[in-house]
């Protein structure tokens, strides 16, 4: 309980991992493929993701199961393999992180719409109840909710991961920058708005991952750091907005790109950096160290 | 303009359902898009002019308001919402052909990618703005556009990704479509697509909202 939490109360920055999606696909994951059920079939190949982030310097390491929900994997008609799906995915990433890294169990939204009566309260709660658990049992230390952009669907998780587990629980929201400057969810959440609701449902750790590149990121922490002086913040930046071409797709910022942002988004009070979409162990590797050097 | 379009048309824009509905706030208490748009029939209003006067100007207002990042996902939501219930007093006058919509609109999302979000506001917006929608769902692949467009030959095909895997998907049926039916108008958007990659795979139009689609589809149909 709050190992991580003790780390940063030490004053330090620390490490997460960069993008495991773009990964599973160049190891060969299919656009029709349920990447989470590669924890099942292609374990070697989600461990070898985990150990590479590891071995960049990554202070800690996320899980193979952003799409672990009952309602993602109903898509594929692995519902009824949730709790095997997701407790793997934490023993991979556990096995990799060894007992001095941690390991961050990935939950992401369930793509049902609460306003649309798509899915209930209840039903979101149980989905993240169930995920939150099996990822405790195969060894997370903290659970990650990521990637939200509806406020009420992260609060809900937030609570879920927060009544049945021991685990630290986190969340981060995805936000555009909007005409006029500000930074709001798809949802029309703004950073601030989702600080006091999910400080207010018991999250350790709130942020922003993904987005349109790590220099949006500095506004974002300056903005959480305004509503909250004390909250530890994650950043989970992408590599820029996707470019195609040639059937290849390619994300714009590189290693170094990434590297001369961390200092600043550091000082405006990030506590937890790493890497979304497009982000690679080398990618890691540089933001180790600049934050080594802080 | 007859009060009750005008009305109607704010029901639409600020997402009143029906009476019964608490939302938006500021409405509390009043007649909704259900109420406004059987009344208006029952008073003898063509259902054509509760289409064009009533439904559409109000679409239009909260995919402009949509555009220019005034509103949010949610508000379109509540407004297609009021839009669907007004509709369904209205389908009845379109099938026995009292009221014509502007064309038809095929839309889906491309083949490996679930999410749905975006494609079905899309969808909501276009059919608000007065076209028949025809929805394929997600996951949909090259067969499936092609066999809709072949049953009804002047749709626009709209195609939706979220995911930068699923853009190779979107060249794929883009090509496929073109090559068995040339002639057919290619609409595409999604979050990593851009105007370059909408001219490196040959589709037609690009729109970073859903307004846009609208504006695509009135330039080339309507």
């Amino acid at each position: 309980m709050n190992k991580i939490l003790n780390e940063i109360n030490k004053g330090r920055v620390l490490v997460s991992d960069g993008a495991w999606g773009t990964f599973l696909q160049q190891k060969g994951l299919k656009p029709s493929e349920c990447p989470e059920e590669w924890n099942i079939s292609r374990a070697a190949d989600v461990f070898d993701i985990a150990k590479s982030y590891v071995d960049a310097g990554a202070d800690m390491i996320e899980t193979n199961s952003f799409g672990g929900n009952y309602f993602k994997l109903k898509n594929y008609g692995f519902e009824d393999r949730v709790f095997e799906i997701n407790k793997a995915a934490a023993e991979i990433s556990r096995k990799a992180a060894g007992s001095d890294r941690f390991v961050l169990g990935s939950v992401g939204p369930t793509g049902k719409l609460l306003m649309m009566e798509e899915v209930t309260e209840a039903e979101l709660y149980e989905a993240f109840k169930e995920q939150s658990i099996a990822l405790e049992a195969g060894g997370a230390d903290a659970i990650v909710i990521e990637t939200m952009t509806d406020l009420e669907e992260a609060r809900i998780a937030v609570k879920a991961a927060k009544e049945n587990t021991g685990c630290e629980v986190f969340c981060t929201m995805t936000f555009d920058k909007i005409i006029g400057g500000e930074y709001r969810t798809m949802m029309g959440i703004s950073p601030t708005e989702m600080t006091e609701i999910l400080v207010g449902a018991g999250a350790a750790v709130i942020g922003a991952n993904c987005g349109n590149g790590i220099a949006d990121m500095i506004g974002i922490v300056k903005e959480i750091r305004q509503a909250n002086a004390t909250i530890p913040i994650l950043i989970h930046a992408n590599a820029g907005m996707p470019h195609y071409c040639d059937g290849e797709t390619t994300f714009p910022e590189s290693p170094d790109d990434m590297a001369g942002n961390v200092k600043e988004i550091a000082e405006a009070g990030a506590n937890i950096i790493g890497g979304c979409c497009g982000t690679t162990p080398g990618h890691i590797c540089k933001v180790r160290e600049v934050v080594k050097s802080l | 303009m007859n009060e009750l379009l005008v009305k109607l048309s704010e029901c639409i824009e600020f997402g009143k359902i029906n009476m019964a509905s608490p939302y938006p706030p500021q409405m509390k208490g009043q007649e909704g898009a259900d109420e406004i748009t059987r009344r208006a029939l029952e008073e003898g209003v063509p259902p054509q002019d509760i289409l064009t006067n009533g439904l559409m100007p109000g679409m239009e207002r909260i995919g402009v308001k949509f555009r220019e990042n005034k509103v949010f996902v949610p508000q379109v939501l509540m407004s297609a919402k009021a839009m669907s219930t007004a509709m369904l007093h209205l389908k009845p006058h379109f099938l026995s052909g009292a009221a014509k919509q502007k064309g038809t609109f095929i839309i889906g999302t491309v083949l490996g990618d679930l999410h749905d979000i975006g494609k079905n506001l899309v969808g909501m917006m276009v059919e608000g703005n007065g076209y028949k929608v025809i929805d394929l769902g997600t996951d949909v692949g090259s067969e499936k556009f092609i066999e809709a467009v072949k049953q009804n030959p002047e749709a626009v095909v709209g195609l939706s990704a979220l995911l930068t895997t699923t853009m190779v998907s979107m060249e794929k049926i883009t090509k496929e479509i073109k090559d068995a039916l040339p002639g057919t108008l290619v609409t595409i958007g999604g979050a990593p697509v851009n105007n370059d990659f909408c001219t490196k795979i040959g589709a037609d139009n690009y729109s970073p909202d859903p307004q846009g689609v609208v504006e695509y589809l009135n330039s080339k149909i309507a």
